[in-house]
């Protein structure tokens, strides 16, 4: 797999994107096999909603296939795909009157791949995980898309408001609020409770 | 409980660390002097900071979806390829249309000039 900015390019994904950019179809569908449960995740950390997620999934890789020749390789696949799936979630969920969110964490098995990319993240116990990601879900769906553009996703303050259609200082103002919201859930877990269940 | 002016300091330092953090700048110089001398703030700062190390981690950890989603993202990109080769297509074919009516037309028209001129000269003949 080939996500995050930390993540080395494999060498054969500039190809791939070179030739689905000249319109060859098998290596798109490459593309698509090797990203798909990076964008579903992110679709349905935006919707917490898993029919959502599927739908703004499929959309997303159309978008992306109609748009292949306006990637201009200057940010990275893996992040223009997420600006791409964080436009669409919005889009999908603004379509949506009657949006039901439930919480995907529990209902989702996990593949974690922490140890081989990330093993800074592999100090966080997978429970801690899991409360993080049920405590996304509990924000409102204008907050928890910023906390995950930005604080899951890593993209910048001016990227999220582009997707989004608002003001860099909207972005910043709901980030800040929705951090607050979410320090003081995990108060118990980051706290002094947390580290002596920890210690226990 | 007694709140001294170290304590407001605390409730203000609070309150901007999500933006200190965000901005991954030096704080106001009172603040900042303010926390090396604080604990209680040192942990408030500890316990942001492993809030979003967890929140990136989330980035490498997938949620599994549905076998069939997949199979289903790549049949969707089939018909919308296959759509567009039949728009494709039709679009040719519509140029052709009407590239053969608009010959035929012209044809059609010339004939009938023909005609009227002839049918002209042979009036005038015959007066």
């Amino acid at each position: 797999m080939t996500q995050g900015d930390e993540t080395p390019v494999e060498p054969d994904e500039v190809e791939l994107i070179a030739a689905a950019k000249a319109g060859d179809r098998s290596a798109f569908d490459e593309l698509v096999r090797r990203t798909y449960m990076d964008t579903y995740s992110m679709a349905l950390r935006l919707t917490a909603n898993e029919e959502d997620a599927r739908d703004v999934v499929q959309e997303v890789y159309l978008r992306a296939w109609k748009g292949m020749g306006t990637f201009r390789g200057d940010a990275r696949f893996s992040t223009w795909l997420y600006r791409i799936t964080a436009n669409t979630a919005s889009t999908h969920i603004q379509k949506r009157r009657k949006h039901r969110t439930e919480p995907y964490a529990e209902h989702h098995d996990v593949v974690d791949l922490r140890t081989d990319l990330h093993p800074e993240g592999a100090a966080e116990s997978a429970s801690t995980l899991n409360r993080v990601e049920a405590a996304l879900s509990s924000l409102s769906p204008k907050l928890r898309a910023i906390a995950v553009m930005k604080d899951v996703y890593g993209l910048s303050h001016e990227e999220v408001a582009a997707e989004l259609g608002i003001s860099v200082a909207a972005t910043k103002v709901r980030l800040h609020r929705a951090r607050r919201k979410l320090r003081a859930e995990l108060d118990a877990e980051f706290g002094e409770r947390g580290r002596r269940a920890k210690g226990a | 409980m007694r709140r001294g002016p170290e304590a407001e300091v605390c409730i203000e330092f609070r309150a901007a660390l999500p933006e200190i953090l965000d901005d991954d700048q030096p704080a106001d110089l009172v603040l900042v002097r303010h926390v090396d001398s604080c604990l209680k703030c040192q942990a408030e700062v500890a316990k942001y900071r492993r809030l979003l190390r967890a929140m990136r981690a989330l980035r490498t950890r997938y949620l599994d979806p549905t076998p069939d989603l997949l199979a289903q993202t790549l049949a969707g990109l089939g018909e919308a390829s296959e759509r567009k080769v039949v728009r494709h297509l039709l679009t040719g074919k519509r140029i052709a249309y009407a590239g053969a009516i608009g010959g035929a037309a012209a044809v059609a028209g010339g004939a009938a000039a023909v005609a009227i001129v002839a049918r002209g000269r042979r009036r005038h003949v015959a007066s």
